[in-house]
């Protein structure tokens, strides 16, 4: 249950509240580039949404099998050389910015390859946009945002597992998509404006984006009216079954308490 | 055949004719989103000279063994070999600002600015003009980057550099250092500089 609601959270944050392009200003190149028409601003969005999350699977397992200390791969092949205690510490983490963007660069061009040969229609409505996407900071922020939950916890417990990282990738690439067609459909009704000519294109766009992201910040504490929702709810169903001891873990709650949820009124 | 341009003329296209932020429009993520003050603006704005520096001389030391199909990866691990360095740099000796910065100093690796000079410039031409034409890019973009973080900074906390400039009743614009400001403060500086341009042609063009 708290990694169902932790899941959501994460959703939620990447999809609205940070969304990548309004609040970190990552992938802003295609943002304004290529808003130009609705399709084709969807088509990149799910061509980014795409590559994200192969991105992010790829630096996920590079990243806790082979980069970060003690990772069980480096460890193995390290072992081989110089004593096992030596190479448990051995730390690969100064290496991630070329790994990952060779994993990207790859990445991409394995999709791409494989996007042609066997789903052509496919391939031609995104096919322009896929080379595009290496040179994307959206990719590479996910990448590194996940490392930064994997390395940078003190906690080896509270590291991030596939899940959250593909949840974060996914929402992101989601959030992102969201952003490039509102824009676009502003972009479209620009067309019929009467707009100062010094303004014309990336001027107006930046300003309207300024606009759209005053409008995203309303989302601001989404999160954790969310979390406190959810973990309310959780919590009432504990005082309404007396018998429940609050400190049984939420997992075991659910568990023992199946029926209960039955007895709920639907709606 | 058009004249290639001098080491010397490189230098000062990059600085304002070609200025790589408000002319060319690449490298908008870091623009936008370290330009809340004058300090983090500098700091990305050195980060990205040395990068760019170091990238533009490697690629044009090894533009004769480079092959067409493999160029963009072989830039793009150069340029990552190089944000490495100046990441670990920035953390060791100023732990804050790299705090600061965030993933914004690894995200130089994507920056458009770096990929187009390599391709455009430094992988067709001699060590010497490669250098001059990345110093000329990279004061292009600290103008920039300052220009932006300056308004950003004096309207929004009436400071610049961590100096009170506005007096202390200075309703502090909160807006200005918050993401929409950046798109606001950019889309409008760079209206102006468009409708300086045009005006200056246009006087010109009536002579």
């Amino acid at each position: 249950m708290s990694y169902l609601i932790d899941i959501i959270l994460i959703a939620v944050g990447a999809a609205l509240i940070n969304n990548f392009v309004l609040y970190y200003f990552v992938g802003i190149c295609p943002f304004i580039g290529v808003s130009r028409r609705v399709d084709m601003a969807f088509g990149m969005g799910c061509a980014v949404t795409f590559v994200i999350s192969i991105a992010a699977f790829l630096s996920w397992t590079i990243t806790t099998y082979v980069l970060m200390p003690g990772a069980p791969l480096s460890k193995w092949i390290a072992g081989f050389f110089v004593p096992a205690d030596v190479a448990a510490k051995i730390d690969l983490t100064i290496l991630s910015y070329i790994v990952y963007i060779f994993a990207i660069a790859s990445s991409v061009q394995f999709v791409e390859m494989y996007v042609r040969k066997f789903y052509p229609p496919l391939y031609k409505s995104f096919g322009v946009f896929l080379p595009l996407i290496t040179t994307n900071c959206a990719i590479l922020f996910a990448c590194l945002k996940i490392m930064g939950n994997i390395i940078g916890v003190d906690n080896p417990a509270d590291a991030w597992d596939l899940g959250r990282s593909l949840t974060l990738a996914v929402f992101g690439g989601v959030g992102f998509t969201i952003a490039i067609v509102i824009m676009a459909g502003i972009r479209e009704e620009l067309d019929l404006c009467d707009i100062p000519k010094p303004f014309q294109g990336a001027a107006i766009t930046l300003v309207v984006a300024g606009i759209l992201a005053m409008a995203f910040m309303g989302f601001t504490g989404v999160d954790s009216g969310l979390q406190k929702a959810l973990t309310s709810q959780a919590g009432a169903s504990t005082a309404e079954n007396k018998n429940a001891d609050i400190n049984v873990g939420m997992s075991k709650f659910i568990i023992e308490n199946q029926p209960i949820d039955e007895n709920i009124p639907k709606g | 055949m058009v004249d290639q341009p001098t080491p010397l003329e490189r230098f000062v296209q990059g600085i304002l004719p070609e200025n790589p932020v408000y002319r060319q429009l690449l490298g908008l993520c870091p623009t936008l989103a370290v330009t809340n003050g004058m300090k983090a603006a500098v700091t990305m704005s050195c980060a990205v000279a040395f990068v760019l520096l170091c990238a533009n001389v490697i690629t044009s030391l090894i533009r004769n063994l480079l092959k067409p199909h493999l160029r963009i990866v072989i830039f793009t691990l150069t340029i990552a070999t190089f944000v490495t360095i100046a990441d670990r740099f920035l953390a060791a000796y100023m732990y804050q600002m790299s705090k600061t910065l965030g993933p914004y100093i690894p995200l130089i690796i994507v920056n458009c600015i770096i990929i187009c000079r390599c391709e455009v410039c430094a992988s067709k031409q001699s060590v010497l003009t490669a250098a001059s034409d990345a110093l000329g890019q990279s004061i292009g973009f600290a103008l920039a980057l300052s220009s932006i973080a300056a308004v950003r900074e004096i309207l929004g906390t009436g400071m610049f550099f961590g100096w009170r400039v506005l007096p202390i009743s200075w309703p502090d614009w909160v807006i200005m250092v918050l993401p929409p400001g950046a798109f606001l403060t950019f889309g409008i500086l760079l209206g102006t500089v468009n409708w300086i341009g045009s005006y200056r042609s246009e006087k010109s063009g009536n002579r």
